[in-house]
């Protein structure tokens, strides 16, 4: 990249970029990319009444408990193991 | 040429020829008129650089389903460039040379220069307990600094006073002791008159006193004055006549003295606002010490130090700590040019420290010089024939002059070179050649060696003591940001930036300051440097606290710049500093300056007060500033103490609010004041916050009503304008009924002062009297009654059209009273003036009406008042012969227009005028008779006078030979406006001659001229194509593709417009023909508007007739075409939106070509063109085809230009818009932990845009990640299955 790319468009696209939750960069680890994807997804079922009614289904719960259960997933960690809630 | 090449270019052209006759778009040949080779003009060979290819992306812009055909707003927004014919056409988009600053500052701007930028000052903060040390100034230092200098002030000006009186005493002549009987008299009642600073109780006993005691009398005029200075030190000289009485007449002589040249300047004599220039003679005390012997001072002396100063400033100004004077010069590096035997202008400034001024005045000098240097024989023998002339002996009495000054300058070189010799190369000699600088620094203008010169000499910089080599390395910096290209000033200023803490503030300061005193200073030099001083700010925060007042002596003058960019600039610097420094650090540093005694200071520092108060909250300087308004000390502090409110209240306009009530008990009793200046200020500050609070907040202004009102029973002039502008402004924030009650109280006195000779009071009455008459409260009958029959006695006279100003406020406030009263009252009053014998009183008269007329109609208006006023109209646009005419054009058609119908019966003999002044021989009166047209025809229609507008028709199109293109384009406009109205097929001349003779005319390239006829000829093609046969529309096609190189959008837009229509008249197929053969000009402006023609004609005439052609078109084996024809498929598969889902198999294989195409441009384009399809065809079905494109479009990703990769980016976009996320997340997953950093750059960059796009849709497509020992990352819910 040359010294005047610094500063045309492209370079305020990935600033602007860098201001979303949940985007990404060159540097980052399995882990952090990981963590994203669990929060999304999470995120995306408690927003979706349609697929919690799915899942509560599916593991013979109340849609609440469901809901009540993704959302306690703990912060800056990825889903814990069962022993978690047990 | 290399014959192997001339071969090969016979060859392809050839080859081309053969191509050519495979196209199926063919030419009517008569009317291209060139039927040999098609390919004649195009380009060869592939042009070197490609910037002019590179296409803007703002294109993408707007992409919405257009109204009506047009071409995308990015098209038209393009500047077309310059022809490149320098500064015109510069003048003309808007450049302007840079100017110095102070060529456009006035003598009070000028003032800055007089500043100091003093010394540091203590820190209180950082010292803590400890007592500052002796040698840093502290606060208190510096108070009694400001308080000394006043004295000293007080103390000049009384001398000065002593000295002319003495002065006077010699005139008079030793007269005697009756002379000093008279004194008393005489003078008391001349100075009555001129008296400024008394107050009114002070005149009745003025002369009594003047004549009795002298001690009171000295310092009442004097209100800052320390008593006691006065008497002493008058030391009368013995032996004088006038000893024995000396105060009355240094009195009289001080009271007839107003200072002018410092008209504004309120410290040295108040009274020089209200009577500036009375005396020829002022200003002796300003002259002060160093001209002491000068016992008489020239009338010249009077003006001078204002004047002068900036001339010397450049090595005048003093900058303590700043690098001492010496290093200045460049003249440590050794000059050549010393040893020459006539020092040239060059050679001796180099030499030695030469202000910037002297360096120009030199530089000029030395120019003229070489031109008028006298011929010598030989140059004369060159240019004369041999024969025919005789070389005569000069007369013997002929002297040549030989005075050695003259002898000194003239002819600089010692050769004497009779005409051009080359010259003999001599190294050691350097004219005024600057010196290379050193280390990549920019180039060095003359005037920065003053700065910048120590940057010059080649010293090791090792071995530079530390603080040496960091001054250097900030000079450097400076100098790159001040003089450098645009990279390396980024640089710099970063640096700057980032090491600002390890440079010091003091360092930084020292150097960046003093630069900005410079008298040659630009205003983008001031811009950067300005901004230099905004980034070092945040940085160095609390250590810039000792340089507070030094910043603020550099920046206070931007507040009152004319320049509003580099008011808000110095408005953001000292709203930073305050944040920086702390309130108190800058109270302590401006409040010397509070009671300055000069005016200019005290003016500055008040508005920066207000941008500290906006800074950081009005009720933390409250305290502060009721303690200053309320000073004993000074009346200077007191008056900027409540200038500071004004300038709080304009400067944050509603934002005064919640605080109003405490400003206005901090400056309420400044209304009471003692000195005149302080009152009036109160007024106007008042007036100032009520205009900002408006229309809220009267019961803050309850406590002043009164002392308001009182104000303007007992005051006179000056203070009595000022109260009444506060007034006018608190009235309309009251409640109706109060407003009714005080404006009857104001109104006796504004009735009153309708007969105020002075300007400024009569602007400030009708400014009143228009605020009053809009308020709720005050009712129609009480303005007719009471104040209209004075206001028109007084007001519409003849002298008050004279004043630009004036005029102006008299017609807004009668408008105003208009709306009140209804039309007919006013209209009335005026009409008959509309035959005045005074021009400018006329067209007043019918702006008013006009004005009244637009915003109240005229169904008030009764039939005789009609038939005056439309007599007086027409008398009136008859008669004109000024210049400005477009007041009279203006209210001829606003009254026509407001009459309607009822103008019908006047109509024959309006178009008799008009017809008449058609044949005019001025081309004013043409022109304003055919604008006149276009007005009217509107209401022309309405009174179903078609034949009449038949008529005016006719006679228009006989004027079409008309040659001034100003009047041709107003007789365009006017026929534009008579077809609008009667329609194509009623029109005469009909349509079928009318249009060819407006063919011709096409070809002008008047902007006016084009502009209407192009809207006109766009209309008949809208609405009346099948009136002119196709052969024509041709005709105008081709005339058309000129029209794309204007330089006005709106040409450009009708333009392509009536591409659209003449398509859709005539078929796309000869239209096309001639668009596509325009791609291959050279003009990118041009082409550009082509490929939207394209576009706009695909879309009218429906794709299919025209993506054949075009694509044909791409086969041409050139870069401009082919990149036309792609462009005019992206702007295509833009407005067709979903239409384009026919067509999308159709274009894959030649968007697959292009976007393999070696050629950036055409990849670019192509991806461009992928991105409309893309977005028009989402959710139609269309995946395979765009599956395929993307295979096309994905390995482009790594490009770096920046407007392919962009375009790139977007076709991907859009893509994820018709494929959905999931497929581009497939794509991204190969490179997001690739081992290429780069790679992964790239690839990151598309999954963000990917994920901001449509986060929610990822989810179920992201990778089943393996668990790892603590985390859980698979999602086990996916996999879920009832």
């Amino acid at each position: 990249m040359q010294a005047s790319d610094r500063f045309n468009i492209n370079s305020q696209l990935e600033h602007l970029q860098a201001k979303y939750v949940g985007t990404g960069h060159a540097d980052l680890n399995r882990f952090e990319w990981a963590v994203n994807i669990q929060r999304d997804s999470y995120a995306s079922y408690v927003g979706h009444y349609p697929m919690l009614a799915f899942f509560a289904l599916a593991e013979n719960e109340s849609i609440g408990r469901e809901r009540y259960n993704f959302m306690q997933v703990p912060f800056g960690t990825a889903f814990p193991n069962e022993e978690f809630f047990v | 040429m290399d014959p192997e090449i001339a071969k090969t270019q016979e060859e392809r052209k050839k080859m081309e020829q053969q191509l050519a006759s495979l196209t199926s778009v063919t030419f009517d040949t008569d009317l291209y008129g060139r039927g040999d080779n098609r390919y004649d003009g195009y380009e060869q060979s592939i042009p070197v650089n490609e910037d002019d290819e590179v296409v803007d992306p703002g294109e993408s812009e707007v992409a919405r389903k257009l109204a009506s055909y047009t071409a995308p707003k990015s098209v038209l927004k393009e500047i077309p460039r310059g022809g490149g014919d320098g500064v015109d056409e510069d003048a003309e988009l808007g450049f302007r040379k840079p100017g110095k600053i102070i060529d456009r500052e006035d003598d009070y701007r000028r003032r800055r220069l007089n500043r100091v930028i003093s010394p540091d000052r203590n820190d209180a903060f950082a010292m803590g307990d400890k007592t500052p040390d002796v040698s840093v100034r502290t606060y208190v230092d510096v108070m009694r600094e400001e308080a000394l200098r006043r004295e000293k002030e007080e103390l000049l000006r009384e001398v000065a006073k002593k000295k002319k009186e003495e002065e006077e005493k010699r005139k008079e002549g030793g007269g005697g002791a009756e002379r000093v009987k008279d004194d008393g008299a005489v003078p008391a009642g001349q100075k009555r008159r001129n008296r400024w600073d008394q107050s009114q109780e002070a005149d009745d006993g003025g002369a009594k006193k003047a004549k009795s005691s002298s001690a009171p009398a000295s310092d009442w005029d004097m209100p800052d004055s320390t008593p006691g200075i006065g008497r002493w030190d008058a030391t009368p000289t013995p032996g004088r006549v006038a000893d024995a009485t000396p105060s009355i007449s240094r009195r009289n002589r001080w009271d007839e003295t107003p200072t002018p040249g410092r008209v504004v300047d309120a410290d040295a004599t108040p009274a020089a606002g209200a009577t500036p220039g009375d005396t020829p003679a002022g200003m002796t005390w300003d002259a002060t010490p160093k001209l002491g012997g000068l016992a008489t001072p020239t009338p010249k002396r009077q003006r001078s130090r204002w004047d002068e100063t900036p001339a010397t400033m450049g090595s005048a100004t003093p900058m303590p700590g700043a690098t001492p004077a010496g290093s200045y010069t460049p003249g440590v590096t050794p000059v050549g040019g010393v040893e020459l035997a006539t020092p040239t202008p060059g050679a001796i400034n180099l030499r030695g420290a030469m202000t910037p001024e002297q360096y120009n005045l030199l530089r000029w000098e030395k120019d003229i010089e070489d031109r008028n240097r006298p011929l010598t024989d030989e140059e004369l023998d060159v240019m004369f024939p041999q024969e025919g002339y005789k070389i005569l002996d000069p007369p013997a009495s002929y002297q040549p002059i030989r005075t050695p000054a003259r002898k000194l300058l003239t002819t600089p070189t010692p050769g004497a070179t009779p005409l051009y010799q080359i010259p003999e190369e001599n190294r050691g000699q350097q004219f005024d050649v600057p010196k290379e600088a050193p280390g990549g620094l920019p180039f060095m203008k003359p005037e920065d060696y003053q700065y910048f010169g120590s940057l010059l000499n080649e010293e090791d910089e090792e071995e530079l003591p530390p603080e040496k080599q960091k001054e250097r390395k900030i000079m450097k910096l400076l100098l790159k940001v001040k003089n450098g290209t645009p990279p390396q000033r980024k640089t710099a200023l970063r640096q700057l930036t980032d090491k600002a803490r390890e440079f010091g503030a003091g360092p930084l300061f020292n150097c960046i300051l003093p630069l900005l005193m410079q008298p040659t200073l630009e205003d983008q030099e001031r811009h950067l440097l300005v901004k230099v001083i905004d980034r070092v700010l945040y940085k160095l925060d609390e250590l810039v606290r000792p340089f507070v007042h030094k910043i603020l002596v550099v920046i206070e003058p931007l507040l009152i710049d004319e320049d509003y960019y580099a008011r808000v600039e110095g408005r953001e610097i000292i709203s930073n500093l305050s944040k920086a420094a702390g309130l108190a650090t800058m109270i302590a540093a401006m409040r010397p300056d509070i009671d300055n005694i000069d005016e200019y200071v005290r003016n500055t520092t008040a508005r920066a007060f207000s941008v500290v108060a906006s800074a950081l909250g009005i009720p933390a300087l409250l305290p502060f500033l009721k303690a200053v308004c309320q000073s004993k000390k000074s009346w200077q502090a007191r008056h900027t103490g409540i200038k500071i409110v004004q300038q709080i209240a304009i400067l944050i306009g509603c934002a005064v609010l919640p605080h109003l009530r405490s400003l206005v008990e901090i400056i309420e009793q400044g209304l009471n004041d003692e000195n005149q200046k302080v009152r009036t200020i109160t007024a106007l500050s008042l007036a100032a916050l009520a205009e900002a609070s408006a229309p809220y907040g009267i019961e803050s202004f309850d406590s002043v009503l009164k002392p308001l009102w009182k104000g303007i029973r007992s005051h006179r002039g000056k203070v009595l304008a000022a109260f009444l502008k506060a007034i006018g402004f608190i009235i309309p924030l009251m409640e109706p009924m109060y407003a009714s009650y005080y404006t009857k109280e104001v109104m006796v006195i504004l009735i009153r002062e309708f007969q105020s000779p002075d300007e400024e009071m009569k602007k400030i009455v009708l400014k009143v009297v228009k605020q009053c008459v809009s308020t709720e409260g005050v009712e129609a009958g009480y303005i007719r009654s009471d104040i209209l029959p004075e206001f028109f006695k007084n007001f519409w006279v003849r002298r008050m059209a004279l004043d630009r100003r004036n005029y102006k406020q008299l017609v807004e406030t009668t408008v105003e009273i208009a709306n009140k009263t209804g039309v007919a009252d006013i209209v009335n009053r005026i009409v008959e003036d509309l035959k005045d014998e005074s021009e400018p009183y006329r067209r007043m008269v019918m702006e008013t009406i006009e004005k009244v007329v637009v915003n109240l109609g005229a169904s008030d208006i009764d039939s005789r008042l009609e038939e005056l006023l439309v007599d007086g109209i027409l008398y009136a646009f008859q008669e004109q012969t000024s210049d400005d005419a477009n007041v009279m054009l203006n209210g001829f058609g606003a009254v026509v227009n407001a009459l309607g119908q009822r103008v019908k019966p006047y109509l024959p003999q309006i178009c008799g005028t008009i017809k008449w002044r058609l044949n005019n021989k001025s081309a004013k009166v043409r022109q304003q008779a055919a604008d006149l047209i276009s007005r009217i025809a509107g209401v022309m229609k309405q009174c179903q006078e078609e034949q009449l507008m038949g008529h005016l028709g006719v006679v228009l199109y006989e004027y079409l030979g008309e040659e001034y293109p100003e009047v041709l384009g107003s007789i365009l406009g006017a026929l534009k406006a008579i077809v609008n109205v009667i329609g194509m097929t009623k029109m005469t001349p009909p349509i079928k001659d009318l249009l060819p003779r407006l063919t011709p005319i096409l070809k002008n390239r008047h902007e006016k001229v084009q502009e209407n006829c192009i809207d006109l000829v766009g209309r008949i093609a809208d609405r009346g194509a099948e009136f002119v046969p196709a052969r024509e529309w041709m005709r105008i096609c081709f005339e058309l593709l000129e029209m794309l190189k204007a330089h006005k959008k709106g040409i450009r837009r009708a333009t392509v417009n009536t591409f659209g229509y003449i398509a859709k008249a005539i078929g796309p197929q000869d239209v096309l023909a001639t668009l596509l053969n325009n791609l291959k000009v050279q003009e990118r402006q041009n082409r550009v508007c082509t490929t939207v023609a394209i576009a706009i004609v695909a879309e009218t005439c429906s794709p299919f007739t025209v993506l054949p052609a075009l694509m044909n078109e791409y086969r041409v084996p050139e870069l401009n075409v082919q990149n036309g024809v792609l462009k005019s498929l992206s702007f295509l598969f833009e407005y067709i939106g979903e239409m384009g889902k026919d067509y999308i198999y159709a274009v894959t294989p030649l968007l697959e070509d292009a976007l393999m195409d070696r050629d950036l441009v055409h990849r670019q384009t192509a991806a461009s063109a992928v991105k409309h399809m893309a977005l028009g065809v989402a959710g139609l079905g269309c995946e395979d085809a765009l599956v395929h494109l993307l295979n096309y479009v994905w390995p482009n990703i790594f490009e770096t230009s920046p407007h392919v990769i962009n375009a790139v980016m977007e076709a991907i976009e859009g893509m994820r818009v018709a494929l959905g996320a999931a497929a581009i997340l497939n794509y991204c997953l190969q490179g997001l932990f690739h081992p290429a950093r780069k790679v992964r750059e790239v690839y990151w960059k598309i999954y963000n845009s990917l994920y901001i796009g449509a986060q929610d849709a990822l989810v179920a497509a992201y990778p089943v990640l393996e668990d790892e020992v603590d985390n859980v990352f698979s999602r086990p819910e996916l996999a879920m299955f009832v």
